[in-house]
């Protein structure tokens, strides 16, 4: 399967299956898109209609280059995985992350907060204790097999409420380290509220990922970010200075993380200003939420998305280099290192890799899905309970949704978001049309940019 | 080649190899959190 699209003044083409992608010009484009379809004669006959001035010498340099690559396998390779991938999903599965909600309170009361202002529609506002993260880190070093690095995210909530149970079970972990021959990535996600000198001296020692939260323009953050309470404050007054603060003196992995909603559907100018405020780290991404919500993204609103995703695309390769760079998370793509084939089509890993712990301890199969009753699946103490849930996210791939076998980002989104199917169909092995549009759209850009990279550095070693 | 320019790419197929060590990332343990993205991992094989 092939995917040709333009963007930015530029024709490319991926090789779905291979990861192939090329470059090409106007009449090459033409040529791939009916190559598969006719005959030779019939191929010419039609670029010499759309191409009047095109010369018979040159219809056979184009042919003769497609042809090459799909005798190499670039071009048309039409792989299929399915048999190589059917027997790797059978392997048993380990637990490698751990979601660890430390704190289900939190001092914002963000509008679209699918934790509900961090209490995950739990009737009361807690705290982890050491204890049960101990439990927590422990389960998750016996049920990691031979894998070597673990993951562990402190998450709420804001986590920072509970900064020294934090601090204590990164202390644990790097003992458990040693005792088996693990390796902890540690991350926090963060609100910022709480963020001063300790929490970056930390950071910077332990912490492999900081994420912390800000949407973007002061209008906009503060419409959705205020704090708690009846004056309901906005936020973004307060947190900018100690994010920034915390992004220069970062020594390791951050990002900046906004969320856009229908509110802000020029959510391109809330990159723009994160980027101008000086955060070279960031990740701004669509809200999720009813479609009953004011805030929701709509369908009608896919077009004006499409265009800022667009935009914001070309810009970043305008200031490529500039000392206004700066990276969007979604938008990063490792065409050389990127993951295998089987990473590619398995999935997020929710409710087999990755699991949620509330902070009472109880398991459940992504931080999306805390709260959800019928989704525990256990609890650190005793274990998985619900093996049936297991079964049902292990089966949950690319090979297992229709919608997601034909289509061209099967590759790089691995079948979307679990958590995102079911809230709109009741299903994890469905997926959610609003997200898989603009993780589409978010690819390609992603492509663009690297073609536009690579051509510019080309002109440049040519001039 | 004249028309066309490839991207060097890690070629899929190659990577059934020895891939499938599920040492890398897990998705959701980035900048997300609310949806599903690989193409932007690393291998750690690399």
């Amino acid at each position: 399967m092939i995917h040709q699209f333009k963007n930015n003044g530029y024709n490319i083409v991926l090789d779905v299956e291979s990861g192939a992608i090329h470059q090409v010009d106007e009449p090459t484009y033409e040529m791939i898109a009916r190559y598969k379809d006719c005959s030779r004669d019939e191929l010419f006959s039609h670029m010499k209609d759309s191409f009047p001035d095109i010369d018979h010498q040159e219809l056979n340099e184009i042919y003769d280059e497609i042809a090459q690559l799909e005798s190499e396998g670039s071009l048309f390779s039409g792989e299929d995985y399915k048999e190589a991938f059917h027997d790797y999903s059978r392997r048993p599965t380990v637990v490698k992350a751990l979601c660890l909600h430390v704190a289900h309170d939190c001092n914002l009361s963000c509008r679209y907060c699918f934790a509900a202002e961090g209490t995950y529609h739990g009737s009361s506002r807690e705290l982890m204790s050491l204890e049960t993260g101990k439990v927590a880190l422990d389960y998750l070093v016996r049920n990691s097999g031979i894998r070597r690095n673990l993951e562990v995210d402190f998450f709420g909530g804001e986590p920072l409420l509970n900064f020294d149970v934090v601090k204590e079970l990164v202390a644990y972990g790097r003992q458990l380290e040693h005792e088996h021959d693990k390796r902890f990535r540690f991350t926090l996600t963060t609100n910022g509220v709480l963020l001063n000198d300790e929490v970056m001296e930390f950071a910077n020692r332990e912490l492999y990922n900081v994420v912390l939260s800000l949407d973007g323009r002061r209008q906009v953050n503060d419409r959705m970010r205020p704090f708690r309470g009846s004056d309901a404050v906005g936020s973004y007054d307060r947190i900018v200075p100690k994010l920034l603060r915390f992004a220069k003196g970062r020594q390791g992995q951050y990002y900046v993380r906004g969320t856009y909603t229908h509110h802000n559907l020029d959510f391109t100018n809330d990159v723009f200003h994160l980027a101008d405020l000086g955060f070279d780290q960031i990740s701004v991404e669509p809200v999720v939420a009813s479609s009953e919500d004011e805030y929701a993204i709509r369908k009608e609103d896919l077009p004006k998305l499409f265009s800022e995703y667009d935009r914001l695309a070309a810009e970043m390769v305008r200031r490529h280099g500039t000392p206004e760079d700066f990276n969007f998370f979604h938008f990063m793509i490792d065409l050389e290192g990127g993951p295998c084939v089987y990473k590619r089509l398995s999935g997020c890993g929710s409710g087999t890799e990755y699991l949620a712990v509330t902070p009472s301890g109880d398991l459940y199969p992504c931080h999306q899905f805390v709260g959800s009753e019928e989704f525990k699946m256990g609890d650190v103490f005793s274990g998985i309970h619900r093996h049936d849930l297991v079964g049902e996210f292990a089966s949950c791939n690319v090979y297992s949704k229709p919608e997601c076998r034909e289509c061209f980002a099967r590759f790089y989104c691995s079948g979307g978001c679990a958590a995102n199917a079911y809230h709109f169909h009741g299903s994890i092995l469905d997926t959610y049309e609003i997200g898989c549009e603009l993780q589409k759209k978010r690819v390609e850009c992603a492509i663009m940019i690297q073609v536009a990279l690579a051509d510019s550095s080309d002109e440049s070693s040519e001039s | 080649m004249k028309h066309i320019k490839t991207l060097p790419t890690k070629r899929l197929s190659q990577t059934t190899k020895k891939g499938g060590c599920g040492e890398c990332q897990t998705s959701c343990q980035s900048a997300c959190k609310t949806s599903c993205t690989v193409g932007n991992q690393s291998c750690e094989q690399k």
